[in-house]
């Protein structure tokens, strides 16, 4: 067996980036050629599919699958080989097992990597989980905006049916196991699993209630395992280097490695792969490269719209799934968004809220109409309008939605409000209160003024305000006037003597 | 185990294994409100109006759709913390709903605004922000859709997909801008929708009703030229005291006429006679299939829902379509010939008002092929619910009102055409007569049993004269569409078929009083309406249509005999091929 671990780290060693990385997941994704099932073969492709059939028993992968603590990639963390095992006993004529890429958070591009780079770790990974449940065909819900992982995942497919690898009787074993895409219209509520299985049987995506779940009544009412991309991902490299090997690797509670998608202000942009326990301090600092411009950290945003922020005091807490709930975040998918002190945090509340009212599918009236009048309410607190009891009305509707909603799109939504009233409740009372944005955000909130100290009368500004704001001329400093401003920031950027200031 | 034990708001229950919370706590004699629950069809979990507590489980759970599934569960159904999120959804339903009541259809009869008076949740209590605005679609003869007042429970998608089969309805867009409407927002009149009005009887709100002609019957009855008559369907009785408070399955037969009479109508008569004029005319033609090789199964034509959703989606029965009239159509057509020309009346001048359990009646009398003196055979087609509206306006204290008569001539009728109403009683009317014409003996017994009850699709072989007669009788579109779909596909066959678009038949019809989910829930109201047509019939002196005075009369006087040149011409009518979704509707 080639330890290809080692074989990435050699490639990969000087670059600082990749320096505090482990890749688990990632390990063949832009080392192989992902059209090539040879070289997914060669790089133990297979192996882990060959071995589960030949030498163990589903519950011998079911045991292993628990053993190695792997649990669901996709966001809700719930222990990978638990929900094998609920699915496993079921009697019926027909399972299936479903990988769920339909990957949604703004930013998060994890799954699409693996798609990608290395397709066939997900086909094994569902083959395995097929073995282990008892399912012999296979559903990838992939979004169509993701051209080029269709495409490679199809060849991959392709390519493993005719090699004998998905199909019939695969390695004489007498298990099949076959799959097929599905192409979601990017709907991010059908990132939710039962969504999910209600778009792939052609209606509508929107979520059912559970119970049933559906480890007993899922797709087409059958019983259904879905796991995550990275998740399925996770599953060959447990079975061939063991539980053990997983397990070492990780927090008490979460084990392995997690990708995260690394953006926003931060240097070093990109996928990461760490180990579960590392914390935000060492993404930020050394993988990621600090903040640019030598501003200040001021917050991280884990777990999309369905997340919450990470304040710079919590910068140390080793990521794993239950410190991320701890503090009012959540591990997400992936997604992990670096905010600096320009950034403002009810406007960041408001834009991943803004996110999930576009994306809610309507079912729900604690979702369709309980996220949109939350909206509503940070609207009028950016615009200056707000009172204080907005915020107790807020906090108040947030809590209603996040209890009573029928999905996990709308039982996280209200997050991203939750965890900036908690951790920066001072800046929502001084848009309230003082009516100052304090990051500068907040359009209705700030004036452009010019520092007559400073100005030269050059008349720059002036020549680049849209709205005839400026008033001035040669010898007498510049003014702009309140009332035409339209804060669109043009002068602001065009000043070479930083005279303008957002106030 | 077949049972378990359970706490209830801290009390100990017994209850039987396989229920809801919500059946539980029903069967404990706990109500829990609902707004998009109905049971078997509607199970979605989406209004959230039905939180409990539940012990163990993960926040409050939608009573309608968690089971009772452990021995020891403990529920709780109104805490402060329960009512509170109640309250809220009602408020953020409010907030994205028109309030005005005031003028509402369904005012006094809303569920939601029982459930805001319930809760103490006023119009000015509602969250504010932005409202959807919807143009209202009026471009249906039968219905009017104001998704300004839709709460998104999704009932009528609901009955219109699984109980009907026509699915012409669905949420459209997401979020906040999801609102129930045909595919890509086209008119309900655009879309094979067949009229038959399931939707409107269970809308919790006024976001979906009948389209009101009261008025123009208002108009009629003041204007003096007119000879305005009406004729209450068989179903109507079985009916129309439930929007005055009477018991479910009460026959209001005499007070209905008595109501009638006060309203100042010319003639009130019965659809009866057209009932039992529809038999004499489908036996003969079953006959007459049945001994020259015509089509057959032969398949009814009285539901008019049933015949717009046999032309949309199968067009290949067309010609297996009785080519009778309904009785409404019939009736209409024998007033404005025979009675016209009897009473030395202007077909013109007469206006026939029908009461009906049915919102494709209104469809119906516009179809072509249905003005037998050149006129319209029936000018207005009121439901159960507009007729008890003019009522309580005229100030008719129905439940007091002493029993009439119908008026003669066209009042007297037989139990045929009373159990008209039911599914499976145009089957066995038509028995009746056909066996008797067949045999050319009396019957011992005129009851034909295996037709009768609220199944879906029920089948039953007679032995009549020698011939082996298979009919199946089907109500609710989706168990016709099975039931047509195993004839064509060859796995079935038949000699007669009857099909009625409402699950149960009239009594069920979308016309029908509106009764709130939580009676249509827990209570077989298709059963108990049909009950009380089965004991009219039971009771009546006359209970084979062939029998009845008046139909004699007629075929004397005036058609000579079932299936004559003047009856089809009076009587028949013609159907055509419609798309599913295209131009030529």
């Amino acid at each position: 067996m080639i330890d290809n671990q080692d074989f990435n780290n050699v490639a990969l060693k000087d670059t600082p980036f990749y320096k505090a990385q482990e890749r688990v997941v990632l390990r063949n994704c832009g080392v192989i050629d992902p059209e090539s099932i040879e070289e997914y073969i060669a790089m133990d492709g297979y192996a882990a599919l060959g071995k589960v059939l030949t030498q163990m028993t589903p519950d011998d992968v079911i045991k292993c699958v628990s053993d190695s603590g792997l649990r669901g990639r996709g966001g809700g963390g719930f222990p990978t080989g638990r929900k094998w095992s609920l699915c496993a006993p079921v009697q019926a004529p027909q399972k299936y097992v479903v990988c769920n890429a339909d990957e949604g958070d703004p930013g998060a591009f994890m799954d699409r990597s693996v798609l990608e780079g290395d397709p066939h770790c997900v086909i094994e990974g569902m083959a395995i989980c097929g073995y282990a449940i008892g399912a012999t065909k296979g559903f990838v819900y992939v979004r169509a905006e993701y051209p080029i992982a269709v495409k490679r995942l199809q060849i991959a497919i392709d390519k493993a049916r005719e090699m004998g690898l998905l199909g019939k009787n695969i390695f004489g074993s007498g298990f099949d196991f076959d799959m097929e895409i599905r192409l979601g219209a990017g709907a991010f509520v059908c990132g939710e699993e039962t969504a999910l299985m209600t778009s792939i049987e052609g209606k509508r995506g929107e979520p059912r209630p559970r119970p049933p779940y559906p480890a007993i009544k899922g797709l087409y009412g059958c019983p259904t395992t879905e796991n995550n991309v990275e998740t399925f991902a996770n599953v060959a490299q447990i079975i061939l280097r063991g539980a053990e090997w997983f397990a070492s690797k990780g927090t008490e509670k979460s084990k392995g490695t997690k990708v995260f998608a690394l953006g926003g202000k931060i240097k070093n942009t990109g996928l990461v792969e760490i180990p579960m326990g590392t914390t935000l301090r060492e993404i930020i600092e050394n993988i990621g490269g600090g903040i640019p411009n030598g501003k200040k950290f001021k917050a991280a945003q884990t777990g999309g719209p369905s997340g919450g922020c990470i304040p710079a005091e919590k910068m140390d807490v080793p990521i794993d799934y239950d410190n991320l709930t701890a503090i009012g975040a959540m591990m997400g998918s992936g997604g992990l968004i670096v905010m600096d002190e320009d950034n403002c945090m009810v406007d960041i509340a408001k834009f991943f809220l803004g996110f999930t009212v576009d994306e809610s599918c309507g079912k729900c009236t604690p979702c369709r109409v309980g996220t949109r009048r939350m909206l509503e309410i940070l609207e009028k607190i950016t615009a200056g309008n707000g009172e204080m009891s907005d915020l107790e009305e807020l906090e108040k509707l947030a809590e209603y939605i996040k209890a009573n909603s029928l999905c996990g799109l709308g039982q996280t939504a209200p997050n991203p409000v939750l965890s900036t009233i908690k951790n920066f409740r001072e800046e929502y009372i001084a848009h309230i209160v003082d009516k100052k944005c304090p990051a500068g955000v907040c359009k209705n909130l700030l004036r452009y003024v010019i520092d007559p100290e400073k100005c030269k009368s050059c008349g720059m500004c002036k020549r680049a305000c849209p709205a005839d704001a400026i008033s001035g001329e040669r010898g007498v400093p510049y003014s702009i006037d309140p009332e035409k401003c339209v804060k669109c920031g043009a002068c602001y950027a065009t000043c070479k003597f930083g005279a303008i200031s957002k106030q | 185990m077949d049972t378990l034990n359970i706490k209830i708001n801290g009390r100990d229950y017994t209850v039987p294994t396989g229920l809801t919370v919500l059946e539980a706590c029903r069967y404990a004699g706990v109500e829990i409100p609902t707004l998009c629950y109905l049971k078997d069809i509607n199970e979605i979990g989406a209004c959230r109006l039905c939180l409990t507590e539940v012990k163990g489980a993960r926040g409050m759970v939608a009573a309608c759709v968690y089971p009772v599934d452990r021995d020891g569960m403990e529920i709780v159904t109104n805490s402060t913390k329960i009512q509170e999120a109640r309250k809220t959804n009602l408020k953020l339903l409010l907030s994205n709903h028109d309030k005005k009541c005031l003028s509402c259809v369904r005012s006094g009869r809303c569920e939601l605004q029982k459930l805001c008076n319930d809760y103490g949740v006023d119009t000015v209590d509602a969250y504010k922000g932005a409202m959807n605005q919807y143009e209202i679609d009026d471009s249906a003869p039968h219905m009017i859709r104001d998704n300004n007042k839709c709460i998104l429970c999704r009932r009528c998608v609901a009955v219109c997909e699984k109980n009907q089969s026509v699915a012409v309805l669905g949420a459209n867009e997401r979020g906040f801008n999801t609102h129930i409407g045909c595919a890509f927002d086209q008119d309900l009149w655009e879309v094979p929708c067949v009229a038959c009005g399931q939707c409107t009887a269970v809308c919790p709100t006024g976001a979906l009703y009948e389209r009101d002609e009261t008025d123009k019957v208002w108009a009629a009855l003041e204007d003096p030229t007119k000879h305005v008559v009406v004729n209450p369907a068989p179903s109507i009785r079985a009916t129309l005291g439930e929007c005055f408070g009477m018991p479910i399955g009460t026959n209001v037969k005499g007070k209905l006429v008595a109501a009638l009479h006060r309203l100042g109508f010319d003639g009130v008569y019965d659809t009866d006679v057209g009932a039992d004029l529809t038999i004499l005319e489908e036996a003969n033609e079953f006959i007459e299939r049945v001994q020259n090789g015509g089509k057959l199964p032969i398949i009814t034509s009285c539901s008019p829902g049933w015949i717009k959703f046999c032309e949309h989606n199968f067009p290949d029965f067309l010609d297996n379509l009785s080519t009778c009239k309904s009785p409404q159509q019939m009736f209409g057509a024998v007033v404005k010939t025979w009675y016209a020309e009897k009473n030395g009346l202007d077909p013109k001048d007469i206006v026939v008002v029908s009461i009906m359990p049915c919102t494709a009646k209104k469809f119906e009398r516009s179809r072509d092929g249905q003005s037998a003196a050149g006129v319209p055979d029936v000018d207005v087609a009121l439901t159960t619910r507009e007729l008890a509206r003019m009522i309580e306006r005229a100030g008719i204290d129905f439940v007091n009102l002493a029993d009439e008569e119908f008026d003669a001539p066209l009042g007297i009728t037989t139990g045929a055409a009373a159990i008209f109403g039911a599914t499976g009683g145009v089957m066995e009317a038509a028995l009746r007569t056909a066996v008797e014409t067949l045999t050319g003996k009396e019957l011992e017994s005129v009851d034909f049993k295996e037709v009768r009850g609220t199944q879906g699709i029920k089948e039953a072989t007679y032995n009549v004269a020698g011939l082996e007669v298979k009919a199946a009788v089907a109500s609710g579109l989706a168990n016709a569409r099975e039931l047509l779909n195993r004839i064509r596909r060859g796995e079935a066959n038949y000699h007669i078929v009857e099909i009625m678009a409402c699950p149960g038949g009239c009594v069920n019809g979308g016309g029908q009083p509106i009764q709130p989910a939580n009676v249509r829930n827990f209570t077989d109201l298709k059963a108990i309406r049909a009950k009380a047509l089965y004991e009219e019939d039971a009771n009546l002196p006359l209970r084979k249509s062939h029998d009845s005075p008046v139909i004699k009369v007629l075929y004397d006087e005036y058609f000579g005999k079932p299936g004559s040149h003047k009856a089809h011409e009076v009587l028949h009518t013609h159907y055509q091929p419609r798309e599913t979704y295209g131009k030529d509707r």
